[in-house]
């Protein structure tokens, strides 16, 4: 019998023949924490008595939810994660590089890889092959000690993906559909392993988008082949020589099969509180939004300020709706810079925030006010996420969120494209 | 080491309770202050659930109990609040693991045959539930052994200053 992906990547790390349900232990190669799980890491590093990390160079600390802080306890928060990194020599990103996740895509993840990290969406770099999860900060604190953890090999679901987008449709919406026909909980400690015709031909920001949301089904990984699309980013990141071929077996063994053919989808929202609570966007016309947030580790990439900036050119935010961009990355700030992008989001009278993590968690840069509705395009719309349980998050891609802006309510981006 | 025979009164939840609603982003700044932070605890799910919450209570909750973020602050400041244990139909991945590296036991069963404010008895080595005001008696599944482990040393982190290594 073959191996799934997951299988794959377990058994070459683990040095064992890895099936869904084995327990085995496997060597990490990244290990990271965020500003907010961080100084919890670095305290439970300590009480476990550990002095050194097994590999300081592949063990990384990123400032990107509470930058520039919003508050003196985060500023201190923010001290312990530099003397860490200080005293132990491991890498830290200052505030204003970006999202980890961005960053663990950018400049770390490989095919092949275990990355883990103390923050839930570490699934993002499976859109490149890599076995990549969240875990918490005891794990991460006695991984980046020991080198290593243990995993439960999951079962895998197939998602075959044919078809071809139609225009105003994106990956965004697909996930959405997926997370919605799962339900929240439908692939619970499972892989979701990405493949068929149209999976190939997207790019790694489009793999991205989905391999982010395979926790909101619940799902331990989301991974995506690693193929010429993968090497082609990798060398264009200055990694080529990273770029290894990664396909699961032809007769390796899934739990359930899903096939979505991308030509039948339309534009999706999820709808407050719970991300598998979507529908249409066309249905959804009329809601008003008060705020439109652009950004995040989901959809807040060069691609995804460019499909914006073009159905924003030369229009104006309605006045009764504001709108907030975060890029994810100060790679992606500065080439949206370059193309032009952010002129035209500014014009239309966005407010550009640093690259970070910015209003998706509700600490600071766009917290919502009592009974306000806010369109974005992150992964979740839990109640009190945005920093007010009295206010309501819609979840869509970034052309349904361009075009609300302009409209002052949801949207269907194929209005206006 | 949580010990083998729990006993007390059960706080019943929904299907879906978020980390958010367990303990809400907006107060991370208090994350490096604990005992500030776990003032909060549940706070948007029910108001009132740390002033009226009892050491050796329950969390006896629906579907996907503890979906959304990694912040281990989840489990750690349920814990502080005195909960011996949560029972759930299902709990999300991270959470899971992060509630065992906490010493705070989660056990899987049918939490549709516990009222709310019933007392209720958890035997972890037996694994059964029994209600004691309806006299119902449910099992939960067995953990794997290395939860089974790292929960009976109180934590990951008591566990492995004890054995230095994951021991499979």
């Amino acid at each position: 019998m073959g191996k799934t992906l997951s299988e794959k990547i377990l058994s070459e790390k683990s040095g064992v023949d890895a099936r869904a349900g084995d327990i085995v232990i496997a060597p990490i190669d990244l290990a990271f924490v965020q500003d907010t799980t961080g100084p919890l890491t670095v305290q439970q590093f300590r009480e476990s008595g550990y002095s050194r990390l097994a590999n300081p160079q592949r063990t990384a600390i990123f400032l990107d939810h509470a930058i520039p802080s919003p508050s003196r306890q985060l500023s201190n928060d923010h001290q312990i994660l530099r003397r860490f990194a200080r005293e132990n020599g491991c890498l830290i990103f200052e505030g204003g590089n970006g999202i980890c996740h961005q960053l663990v895509a950018e400049g770390f993840a490989s095919p092949g890889d275990i990355v883990i990290g103390s923050d839930s969406h570490t699934v993002t770099a499976g859109a490149l092959g890599a076995f990549a999860t969240g875990m918490g900060s005891s794990d991460v604190a006695v991984a980046s000690a020991l080198g290593k953890t243990w995993f439960r090999v999951p079962e895998s679901f197939k998602v075959a993906i044919n078809g071809t987008f139609q225009k105003g449709v994106y990956a965004k919406d697909l996930v959405l559909y997926l997370i919605g026909t799962l339900g929240a909980d439908g692939a619970t400690y499972k892989a979701l392993e990405f493949e068929g015709e149209t999976a190939g031909n997207m790019n790694v920001s489009q793999r991205m988008t989905i391999a982010n949301m395979a926790v909101e089904a619940g799902a331990k990984v989301g991974l995506f082949a690693s193929d010429n699309v993968t090497k082609e980013y990798l060398t264009a990141q200055g990694r080529g020589k990273e770029y290894k071929a990664l396909y699961p077996d032809t007769d390796a063994h899934y739990e359930q099969v899903i096939t979505i053919n991308a030509a039948e989808l339309e534009p999706m929202v999820a709808m407050p509180h719970t991300v598998d609570n979507v529908a249409p966007t066309r249905t959804l016309a009329g809601v008003k939004v008060h705020q439109v947030f652009i950004g995040t580790c989901t959809n807040g990439r060069l691609e995804d300020l460019a499909t914006a900036a073009a159905i924003l050119k030369n229009k104006k935010c309605h006045p009764d709706s504001r709108l907030i961009i975060a890029p994810a990355s100060r790679q992606v700030l500065a080439t949206a810079i370059k193309a032009g992008y952010v002129q035209a989001l500014l014009t239309a009278g966005a407010i550009l925030l640093p690259p970070g993590c910015a209003a998706c968690v509700g600490l600071h840069q766009g917290v919502l006010g009592d009974n306000e509705v806010c369109l974005s395009t992150a992964n979740r719309n839990f109640k009190g996420r945005m920093g007010n349980p009295e206010a309501s998050i819609y979840l869509a891609s970034p052309a349904t969120a361009a075009a609300s802006a302009i409209a002052g309510e949801i949207t269907d981006p194929r209005k206006v494209i | 080491m949580p010990d083998a025979v729990l006993k007390g009164k059960t706080f019943k939840f929904g299907d879906n309770i978020s980390t958010d609603l367990i303990i809400p982003g907006r107060y991370a700044h208090l994350r490096s202050n604990l005992p500030e932070l776990a003032k909060h605890v549940m706070e948007d799910a029910e108001p009132t659930f740390v002033e009226k919450v009892k050491p050796g209570d329950f969390i006896v909750a629906g579907r996907n109990f503890g979906l959304g973020s990694s912040r281990e602050h989840a489990p750690l400041v349920i814990k502080m609040s005195g909960v011996s244990a949560i029972l759930a139909k299902s709990v999300a991945r991270i959470f899971f693991r992060n509630a065992i590296n906490q010493g705070l036991p989660v056990l899987i069963c049918d939490t549709d045959r516990i009222d709310a404010g019933d007392e209720i008895e958890v035997n972890l080595s037996d694994g059964i539930v029994t209600v004691l005001t309806s006299g119902n008696r449910l099992t939960f599944s067995r953990l794997p052994q290395v939860m089974l482990d790292i929960l009976s040393e109180g934590g990951l982190i008591p566990y492995i200053t004890k054995y230095g290594d994951f021991k499979l």
